[in-house]
């Protein structure tokens, strides 16, 4: 392999150099600085005699005197089943002082887009044991739904709460001898801080869930462009796990957002002329390629759910990355920073959370045929009473009707009742369908325009009113 | 996509000078503005969109990773081309026209591979040919020469090619032929196939656009009632992400009267699409009861597949809709979404390093953007016949500001806009369509329609719940000061009205089977229901009822019942309704 040492510029990320060879776009490359150190990085941009290159470990300490060679090859992730219970930096390599690993196969990191022709439509309802998901925002296996929090919200005790007690109830495959449709959860953080990895980490060896883990670690003192191939590792193994081995695997993404400025550090340092707020215009399209690597293949057994997590800069869910994001993945659950004062656990908002892939999951023979009018209902008197405590501030309770007062008395009870359960409490759907039709049963019958006349006979308590008053 | 390979164009080979992204430049291609290229050694399909001096600038439809300066590439001197001609109906395409079946089987892989070509339509199938004209006759170019049945649906008229000089038929026989054989012949030399070919960017020829009369019945109260759109008219259905932009375009591919669909998914979800490579097989077509699919072809870029063929799909599917609008049909085509569209030209152009307009998008958007919904219309076409082409596009305006770029031109072209509403979708009003700020202005040219096939005071009770609507915006604000008891008995019960027409009339689920498609009657049907229980209820507050009775009636709730009572039985239950909301009414006084 020949080596070069014709550097000509170093700007931010990026290292341009001289060459008299044809070298391939997205191609890897290694660099020796003159101390002796190795750093990777990635053809950009390639013209004949000229590459632009994209220094993942940063390009500190990389002078013009440092030695460029050109691996021939686009970047890989090695894949194995024994990747199961191993921890990795955000590049891929072990961490965790276990044994080499063996691969399988080296597999191209940049995943090719499914066919929508092989897709299978994923309906197949994951139960969390969280209310405010399973009721209102329904989980299917193979969906992308990510949490759009904020700086300083409990979102990694719900995602944990997720990994945990997440299961397809009552499936009678006969799978493997425990556990039967439990998760391989492989878990992306990116830029995170080591108080937050100890939090995920801890949480795992707790519960035993790394045995059935594979956690890539780029953490916050981590070079920053790293972050731009954590994910695509993460996620090709998660293909492999799911596609190849016929595991259902959950891929949890942290944080979002730390990603996205690695995006924009490099898109500034190509001069780049930048899209909304600073970032990259095609900053859509290289989210999408990491989201959509989600999904079901027909005729596959495995699949690929993913709950990506953000922090919305300055709460704002219009901002660019909870934005973009939204516009690609099947919903987003929203935490709320007035819940979480108010002591909600979860703080779940679920006005503005969605799940698009809900419909499909829910009803009769797949979790329960009120499900679909009960959620409608919920929003609807909840959307109400929410409307009426900013009208109950101004000209206070007295001067409502009492219909009124019910939907206001309505929704404190559905935040305390519904949401607030705790990280702890896992709650099957049943019981989440029951405390939904409590609170129903406070309202007046003939409110209940959402749901089926029948199934207001079965599950309408006609004394509830009495109790609560 | 057209197999320019084929062609016997001469070609001339070029060497890559650089890549970067979807963007490559090659020196000595001796090509054209616009010509398909074959870049690499994995001859990847890319389209020339910039010549400088000796340099091409191509975008690639592919992915470029590993490609390598040094490489050559291939011009096949064709511009970028669709094959028109049966079997483009149920059929999925990616966004150069190749079928996403075809590939899979190809590849053998449920993923996307690179380098593969297929023809846009099978070049082996027979289909039995039916001539129209007899030996003897003069044809013109777009003259029907004979049908073929393409699907239980659709009869597919092969049609003589634009170009064409026309002239007199010397052969024409019935028979089994596949798309490239000739099933007639002319005295002009010409040979008649089933296959034309047309370059994707040039809009095919028309005789005369007119204007629209007839309403693209969609099956959807808000729109058929508050916001109806013209066979042959243009839509924009803008709003955030998740707001109903995508379910909102669904219903109208599944429920509206069209007579073929081209339903374009620009930049967005696989799973919408194997949603609707799922459903519409199994889903009647309301018009034939056939399988939707029968007569819908489907276009997917989805947003992970390159994109420089989404830049390519919107002109791909309204090439193939003006091909169906030729032989007399009335085609609508949805584009979900044409923000996805207006950003591959974005991210094209910036790589290009041409000068930035307005949010980085290129100075010609609004020409792009105007250029396409021109391609709309009701048409009289150059074989005499009448066709239609309605497109719907969806925009997804970051943040939910209409203010941007892509929302504004695209306002400024089309004249049926339905403005999504984050608010409403919150609170699960769905279709989430604001009737404050939508519009639609072909409603007084539809109104003659809707007289005469529906009501004859329709337009007069559309009028009076667009008012009643009104009245309830201007009655909220006050009721945010000084809450609703505080309002006079009239106005309390104006309140009551309109939320029966927001909640038993707007809004429509679309997941619920008997209440996701509306026929015009029925939505005609239960808006009079609601004015009935109006106009007897302020009878009875004139008389001097006091107005939480006339709102405790047991009947009035029944109104949102009205949606979910089967079609065949709504009108009998309306009926009886009205009889007992009159009753009960009267009762009180
Ligand atoms: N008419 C309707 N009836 C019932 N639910 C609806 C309706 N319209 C929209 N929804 C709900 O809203 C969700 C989001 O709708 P949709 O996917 O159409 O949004 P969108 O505007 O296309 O979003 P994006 O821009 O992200 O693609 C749906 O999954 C569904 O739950
Ligand atoms: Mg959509």
């Amino acid at each position: 392999m020949k080596e070069y040492q014709t550097i000509t510029e170093i700007s931010g990320p990026l290292v341009f150099a001289e060459v008299d060879e044809d070298i391939g776009y997205d191609e890897i490359v290694e660099i020796e600085t003159p101390s002796g150190d190795i750093k990777r990085g990635q053809i950009l941009e390639s013209s004949s005699g000229l590459v632009a290159i994209q220094v993942f470990e940063g390009t500190e300490g990389i002078d013009t005197n440092s030695s460029v060679r050109f691996m021939g090859e686009t970047m890989k992730m090695p894949v194995t089943e024994d990747l199961l219970g191993r921890v990795l930096d955000g590049s891929g390599n072990p961490i965790d002082g276990g044994p080499d690993i063996v691969p399988d196969e080296r597999r191209d990191i940049v995943g090719a887009a499914i066919n929508p022709y092989a897709r299978e439509y994923p309906e197949e309802f994951i139960q969390t044991g969280i209310s405010g998901i399973d009721g209102m925002n329904t989980l299917v296996r193979g969906q992308k739904l990510p949490i759009f929090s904020a700086s300083g919200l409990p979102h990694n005790d719900l995602a944990l709460q997720i990994a945990r007690q997440a299961t397809v109830p009552e499936e009678d495959e006969g799978e493997d001898e425990d556990g039967g449709s439990e998760f391989a959860v492989v878990f992306g953080a990116m830029g995170i801080t080591a108080e937050e990895a100890n939090e995920f980490m801890d949480d795992f060896e707790r519960t035993g869930a790394l045995e059935r883990s594979v956690v890539f670690m780029n953490l916050a003192d981590d070079p920053a462009v790293e972050r731009t191939v954590t994910p695509r590792l993460a996620l090709t193994t998660a293909e492999y796990l799911a596609f190849d081995k016929g595991y259902h695997v959950l891929v949890i993404l942290t944080d979002m957002t730390n990603y996205c400025e690695a995006l924009r550090e490099i898109g500034a340092a190509r001069e780049e002329v930048p899209g909304r707020r600073g970032y990259p215009g095609y900053m859509y399209t290289d989210l999408a390629q990491l989201y959509e690597r989600a999904g079901r293949l027909k005729g596959v057994e495995g699949s690929i759910t993913q709950i990506p997590i953000l922090t919305m800069p300055g709460d704002d869910d219009t901002h660019p990355i909870p934005d973009l994001t939204g516009y690609i993945t099947e919903g987003q659950i929203m935490m709320d920073r007035d819940l979480e004062s108010q002591g909600l656990k979860p703080p779940i908002n679920v006005l503005p959370s969605l799940s698009r892939l809900m419909d499909d999951g829910i009803g009769e023979g797949l979790t329960r045929a009120d499900h679909g009018g009960v959620s409608d209902q919920l929003y609807a008197a909840y959307a109400e009473g929410q409307d009426l405590r900013d009208l109950v501030n101004i000209v206070g309770r007295e001067a409502l009707s009492e219909r009124d007062n019910k939907y206001l008395d309505f929704a404190d009870q559905f935040e305390s009742e519904f949401i607030d359960q705790g990280f702890d409490t896992n709650r099957d759907i049943d019981e989440t369908l029951n405390i939904g039709w409590d609170l129903l049963s406070t309202l007046p019958k003939t409110e209940l325009n959402r749901v089926d006349e029948e199934l207001i006979e079965k599950y309408y308590q006609e004394d509830a009113e009495a109790v609560e008053a | 996509m057209s197999q320019a390979t084929d062609s016997e164009a001469v070609r001339e080979d070029g060497v890559i000078e650089s890549v970067s992204g979807p963007v490559v430049t090659a020196t000595d291609l001796g090509a054209k503005m616009n010509d398909v290229v074959y870049v690499g050694d994995e001859g990847l399909m890319g389209e020339v969109i910039e010549i400088e001096g000796n340099l091409s600038t191509i975008q690639v439809y592919e992915e470029t990773s590993a490609v390598a300066p040094g490489e050559p590439v291939e011009n096949t001197g064709e511009p970028l081309s669709v094959d028109l001609g049966p079997g483009m109906l149920d059929t999925i395409y990616d966004g150069v026209q190749r079928p996403l079946d075809v590939l899979q089987e190809k590849m053998d892989s449920a993923f996307l591979d690179r380098g593969v070509d297929a023809p846009g339509i099978d070049l082996e199938k027979t289909w039995e040919f039916q001539p129209e004209v007899e030996v003897g006759d003069e044809v013109e170019p777009g003259d029907v020469v004979g049908v073929v049945e393409e699907t239980v649906t659709i009869d597919h008229k092969v049609m003589v090619p634009p170009g064409y000089d026309g002239g007199e038929v010397t052969a024409i026989e019935a028979g089994n032929f596949t798309v490239e054989e000739p099933v007639a012949e002319l005295d002009s030399g010409e040979e008649i196939q089933m296959r034309q070919e047309w370059p994707v960017r040039r809009p095919r020829p028309s005789a005369d656009k007119q204007t629209p009369t007839t309403p693209l019945v969609s099956g959807q109260r808000i729109l058929d009632g508050l916001f109806p759109l013209a066979k042959g008219g243009t839509a924009a259905i803008p709003g955030p992400f998740g707001s109903g932009k995508t379910v909102t375009q669904q219903s109208l591919a599944k429920f509206s009267d069209a007579d073929i669909v081209v339903y374009i998914g620009c930049g967005e979800r696989g799973n919408e699409m194997t949603e609707v490579i799922d459903d519409f097989p199994e889903l009647p077509d309301p018009q034939t009861g056939n399988a939707l699919m029968a007569r819908t072809c489907l276009i997917a870029n989805t947003s992970n597949m390159p994109v420089a063929a989404r830049e390519s799909c919107v002109y791909t599917g309204i090439t193939i809709a003006e091909f169906y609008r030729d032989m007399g049909y009335d085609v609508a085509l949805m584009a979900d979404s044409t923000s996805r569209w207006a950003e591959a030209m974005r991210e094209i152009s910036s790589r290009l390093e041409e000068m930035p307009g307005e949010e980085g998008y290129p100075a010609y958007l609004a020409a792009r953007l105007s250029q396409f919904y021109e391609r709309a219309g009701y048409f009289e076409n150059i074989n005499g016949t009448e066709g239609s082409i309605s497109v719907i596009g969806a925009v997804s305006p970051p943040g939910g500001d209409f203010s941007e770029p892509v929302t504004q031109n695209t306002l400024r072209i089309v004249k049926t806009f339905w403005a999504l509403d984050a608010d409403l979708a919150e609170r699960r009003h769905f279709p989430a369509i604001n009737w404050n700020e939508s519009y639609s202005l072909y409603q007084d040219q539809l109104d003659p329609w809707y007289r005469e096939n529906v009501a004859e005071d329709y337009p007069e009770v559309r009028q009076w719940a667009v008012d009643t609507l009104d009245e309830e915006g201007e009655l909220q604000e006050i009721v945010q000061l000084v809450g609703k008891d505080a309002l006079p008995p009239d106005q309390q019960l104006t309140l009551e009205v309109a939320r029966y027409l927001r909640e038993a009339w707007l809004q429509q689920n679309a997941f619920i089977e008997v209440d996701q498609y509306c026929p015009p009657e029925k939505t005609y049907g239960i808006l009079t229901a609601i004015k009935h229980f109006n106009d007897e209820a302020f009878e009875a507050l004139d008389a001097g009822v006091p107005v939480e009775e006339i709102q405790n009636i047991d009947a009035a709730p029944q109104l949102n019942r009205i949606a979910t009572t089967e079609d065949e039985e709504a009108e009998e239950f309306t009926d009886e309704l009205e009889a007992d909301i009159t009753e009960q009414l009267r009762e009180l006084y």
